[in-house]
């Protein structure tokens, strides 16, 4: 029983590292119809940041949030610079330009700051929580939190606020958007900012477990992208669902199958789930035009 | 007398494997275009799949695995020739493709793309985890392909550089071939009218999914072939092969130079397969570089390099 | 198209040239992977012959001729290593190769250097770049065998006879993992738990309750390198499994006390270099002085402590410039002899004789078993 829920403990810390990724995922996805590749590079700034403002002597509630800030100006400019000139370039493209500008953030990342790897001091000690003969570290809960509150504060932001309402709308049709006066350039800047913002507060809530070097966006990126997918691109409730369900697949497996093929058994899920659900967990049905 | 477009391909390939010998300083420069001819038959294929058909993978490099593999595994296992070792593993691939195919060709977009990138990452996890059969990350030796030793018997004498230089070459030439004549077949234009619309191409009778298939399998043949080449070449191969980078390395090759033309993509092998050459003195910088090209391209000559430049010259000479 | 095309190709061939270094007296090649995922290794190699190379030249270089150091970067990639090796022997001309961060990269590399009959000396890990012995193929690494067999022995004396191993799946953990299995049985010891991670993963609390609720388990082993370790022995503090941790030659550095917290480490034991006790040797110790002027060198040009990767970089350069001078020409043929001939050169990593049969030229007693206690490593021994 111990044992079972160690997994659990073990599979909610990673899911919910993806979790925030997949959002991440989600909130561009719905108002540009790109999926950024990018997403793990913003998890890697949060923590980068974080650690060089920290070390060069800031306390670290306010390099945490001058990374925040910093990472999301980097995802307006990248939409600005990158995204915005390409609308309406085929998917295959739009791949290609992301994991371009993924490369170009690790190369840049690994000039300004270092290649060595980095961490910071977890925020509220290293002093394992013990529940029923399993443990969790106080910065899990702090991961688990950050992730539940990132989802609830869209969840009103989309549903309750005349803003989260213009990116609903635009994202389920632009040209009706800006037909009802939504300015949706405003709205794609918004997105990117947002996105990139929640990406680097996971890396900042995460540094102190998963510790943090220049090249750690891409695997987030991957599994991120897995777990948005397997919910439902464009679904945040889907984002959510799937990431922490990627996460605990992979502790099972690690823990009751095998450890080597843990990796395997998240991707054989998607492959089955989009089998049988095309859209994944929660996608939209999308119809062609013809 | 004017040139078919498909000759004009050919003979423009042929000219430079040929030509650009002369001009090599020293045995290194065989071993650079060794590379690219390797990468532009794997970006052949990617033509046929996204060029043609329109579909995207992300997990091509698992062919590209499986035929390495089989070069290293077949001679030592089954005691087959090298040489149909490549056979093999083209035929593994072939069949894996089609098995793996008929479920995720269904799908569409990012939702391909992540299934795709599912079975490479399956096929890599594999390779570097089965260390009884394939000894895992460090990698493992490839038998001599011997063909350089008949070759010279035969009076022909080359250095393995020259060897691989000709006859990748050579089979880049054999494989653009067949994908041009692909492209001028009844199955190309079932596969172009797949790529404007899928409804559009099934009103008027189009076996949708079986086309899907049938590209999805050439092409992986094509990486199959290309991981084969490597693996001989090398004399020796890592699960890299079979890597995510790998796989994306393919695209990108193919979109950059013109995913819609089999000259355009093998210019791409070459610009990606040259461009950490040239950067070795800003090796820091190579990251940065690859990036901002990979962006500027797909930004500002979205139908890649060479198309973009063709219409241009032709917008503007006549 | 025509037209168009082969100026451009030719254009680019032309620019590869440009990037061949200025000609000078010695040319050594070297092929590192200074970016991509070995980086974390082979980032400190590259500093330190970079150092290296302009201490020597400022002091004259060998026997009054410079040194010229053709340094590549071939992130990790066995492919582009390959590439670099061919371009090092045809193009640039070198004497001799440096590299190989990676088994990988090293296999490649030598592959070549082999076919070239240039002088190699690799900076990775694996029993299989040294055995069978190759004529030009040299190395400064302990191998993985060797690392297993000084845990063991160290086991063994503690009176452990089964243990759990949990490796990271990339080709360091992987091939020790290998290596160690294959060795247990000589030193009576039984592997009852074998657990794999991924060196990308963020937790390894599932292996490890795995392997804690595994009977029989006494001592833990973790072979491994980069990030992964560090987050194994903080989950290892976090489940208070309380049995004895070993740790391998992959994390010997200041750099992963830091990492997984010095509360963490507290106790973690693995086998390490001189390097790393430097102000703990012993003033008549023959590795003393070279071990310290490297720590003092590297750390006092990059601002980073040194680890035991860098200084098998720091030793494959002390060989290769020892040989040279004195074979007294940079003949690659004479310099191969010359390195072969090596007997007794005390570098940081141990003290290296080679033969026309050892090309690793060091024995289990170069490892020093150390302990991390309060921070800092002390001898366990």
């Amino acid at each position: 029983m111990s044992e079972l829920l160690q997994f659990l403990f073990s599979g909610v810390t990673v899911g919910a590292v993806y979790a925030l990724v997949a959002l991440g995922f989600t909130i561009i996805y719905n108002a540009s119809d790109v999926v950024n590749f990018a997403q793990g590079e913003f998890v890697m700034l949060g923590g980068m940041i974080t650690w060089f403002a920290h070390a060069a002597g800031l306390p670290l509630p306010l390099a945490a949030l001058i990374a925040i800030a910093a990472t999301a100006a980097l995802g307006v400019a990248m939409n600005k610079l990158a995204i915005e000139p390409a609308r309406g370039a085929p998917v295959v493209s739009l791949i290609i330009i992301t994991i371009g500008a993924s490369i170009f953030i690790q190369g840049a990342a690994q000039l300004v700051f270092d290649k060595q790897i980095h961490s910071f001091p977890a925020f509220s000690g290293d002093d394992p929580i013990r529940i029923g003969g399993a443990t969790i570290l106080p910065q899990s809960l702090w991961v688990i939190g950050g992730a539940l509150a990132t989802f609830v504060g869209l969840w009103v932001f989309f549903t309750r606020t005349l803003l989260g309402r213009a990116v609903l709308a635009t994202s389920n049709n632009r040209l009706a958007a800006q037909l009802v006066g939504i300015n949706t350039n405003f709205v794609m800047t918004l997105s990117f900012a947002l996105s990139a913002g929640i990406g680097a507060l996971a890396g900042v809530l995460a540094t102190p477990i998963t510790l943090t070097s220049y090249g750690v966006g891409i695997g987030f990126a991957l599994k991120g992208f897995a777990g948005a997918m397997l919910g439902g691109m464009g679904n945040p409730k889907g984002a959510l669902v799937g990431g922490f369900a990627i996460g605990l697949i992979e502790a099972m497996t690690a823990g009751y199958l095998s450890s080597q093929y843990k990796d395997a058994a998240a991707f054989i899920m998607i492959l089955l789930v989009l089998f049988f659900m095309p859209q994944g967990l929660f996608g939209r049905k999308s119809t062609d035009r013809v | 007398m004017k040139l078919s477009a498909k000759t004009a391909t050919l003979l423009v390939l042929a000219l430079m494997i040929a030509v650009t010998p002369f001009f090599f300083p020293s045995g290194y420069y065989y071993r650079v275009g060794a590379l690219i001819f390797v990468n532009g038959i794997a970006v052949t294929g990617i033509v046929i799949l996204t060029g043609y058909a329109g579909q995207i993978s992300l997990g091509h490099a698992g062919f590209a695995g499986i035929g390495a593999y089989a070069c290293a595994l077949a001679p030592v296992h089954l005691g087959l020739h090298p040489a149909l070792a490549v056979v093999l593993g083209a035929a593994i691939s072939a069949v894996l493709a089609w098995l793996v195919g008929r479920p995720i060709l269904r799908l569409k977009g990012y939702y391909l793309g992540v299934a795709t990138l599912g079975f490479g990452i399956l096929v890599s996890m594999v390779l570097n985890n089965e260390r009884d059969l394939t000894r895992g990350p460090d990698g493992i030796d490839v038998p001599e392909l011997g063909l350089r030793a008949v070759l010279k018997g035969w009076g022909l004498d080359m250095t393995n550089g020259q060897f691989w230089y000709f006859f990748c070459g050579l089979i880049l030439i054999l494989g653009a071939w067949l994908a041009l004549n692909l492209y001028d077949s009844p199955t190309g234009r079932a596969l172009r009218a797949l790529h404007g619309s899928e409804i559009a191409a099934r009103t008027v009778g189009v076996d949708v999914a079986r086309m899907k298939l049938q590209a999805f399998v050439i092409s992986a043949v094509y990486a199959s072939v290309s991981g084969s080449l490597l693996a001989l070449q090398n004399k020796f191969i890592t699960p890299d092969v079979a890597g995510f980078m790998h796989s994306i390395e393919m695209v990108t090759m193919a979109v950059l130079g013109g995913v819609g033309s089999i000259l355009g993509a093998i210019l791409g092998a070459g610009i990606l397969t040259l461009l950490p050459q040239v950067l070795t003195v800003f090796a820091e910088y190579e990251q940065l570089v690859l990036g901002l090209v990979m962006m500027l391209v797909m930004i500002f000559l979205r139908e890649g390099l060479l198309p973009s430049i063709l219409r241009r010259l032709r917008g503007t000479g006549e | 198209m025509k037209k168009t095309l082969i100026p451009v190709a030719l254009g680019l061939a032309a620019s590869l040239g440009l990037t061949t270094a200025a000609l000078a007296d010695i040319r050594l090649g070297a092929s590192i992977s200074a970016t991509g995922p070995a980086a974390f290794l082979g980032d400190p190699e590259a500093k330190t012959l970079e150092i290296l190379v302009e201490q020597l030249n400022a002091a004259g270089g060998i026997g009054g001729e410079n040194i010229a150091l053709v340094l590549y970067d071939d992130a990790g990639d066995p492919n582009k290593a390959r590439t670099f090796a061919t371009r090092l022997v045809e193009d640039d001309e070198v004497v001799a190769i440096i590299g190989g961060t990676t088994t990988g990269t090293s296999m490649s590399i030598l592959a070549v250097a082999e076919d070239a009959e240039i002088p190699f000396i690799s900076l990775a890990g694996a029993i299989d770049i040294i055995d069978p012995v190759k004529r030009h193929t040299f190395k400064t690494p302990h191998t993985d065998r060797m690392a297993c067999q000084k845990i063991f022995e160290h086991m063994q004396g503690q009176g452990f006879t089964g243990i759990g191993l949990i490796s990271g799946t990339d080709g360091f953990g992987a091939s020790m993992q290998a290596q160690c299995k294959d060795v247990a049985g000589d030193f009576g010891i039984q592997i009852v738990a074998d657990e794999t991670y991924d060196p990308k993963d963020a937790d390894m609390t599932a292996q490890l309750t795995k392997i804690r609720n595994t009977a029989g388990v006494q001592a833990v082993l973790n072979p491994g390198f980069g990030q992964g370790p560090s987050i194994v022995t903080r989950n290892y503090r976090q489940l208070d499994i309380g049995l004895p941790f070993y740790q391998s030659h992959g994390v010997a550095s200041d750099g992963f006390i830091e990492l997984a917290g010095a509360d963490a480490a507290e106790g973690v034991r693995l086998p390490g270099t001189a390097l790393l006790v430097a102000d703990l040797l012993a003033d008549d110790d023959a590795q003393k002085p070279v071990v310290t002027a490297y720590k003092a060198a590297f750390e006092g040009k990059t601002g980073t402590p040194v680890g035991t990767f860098g200084g098998y970089a720091h030793d494959a350069f002390m060989i290769l410039t020892d040989a040279i001078a004195r074979a007294g020409t940079a003949e690659p043929a004479a310099i191969r002899d010359a390195i072969e001939a090596t007997t007794g050169l005390a570098g940081t990593t141990g003290i290296y004789s080679f033969t026309a049969t050892d090309h690793l030229g060091l024995d289990l007693s170069a490892f020093r078993m150390l302990e991390i206690s309060g921070g800092k490593w002390t001898l366990a021994e």
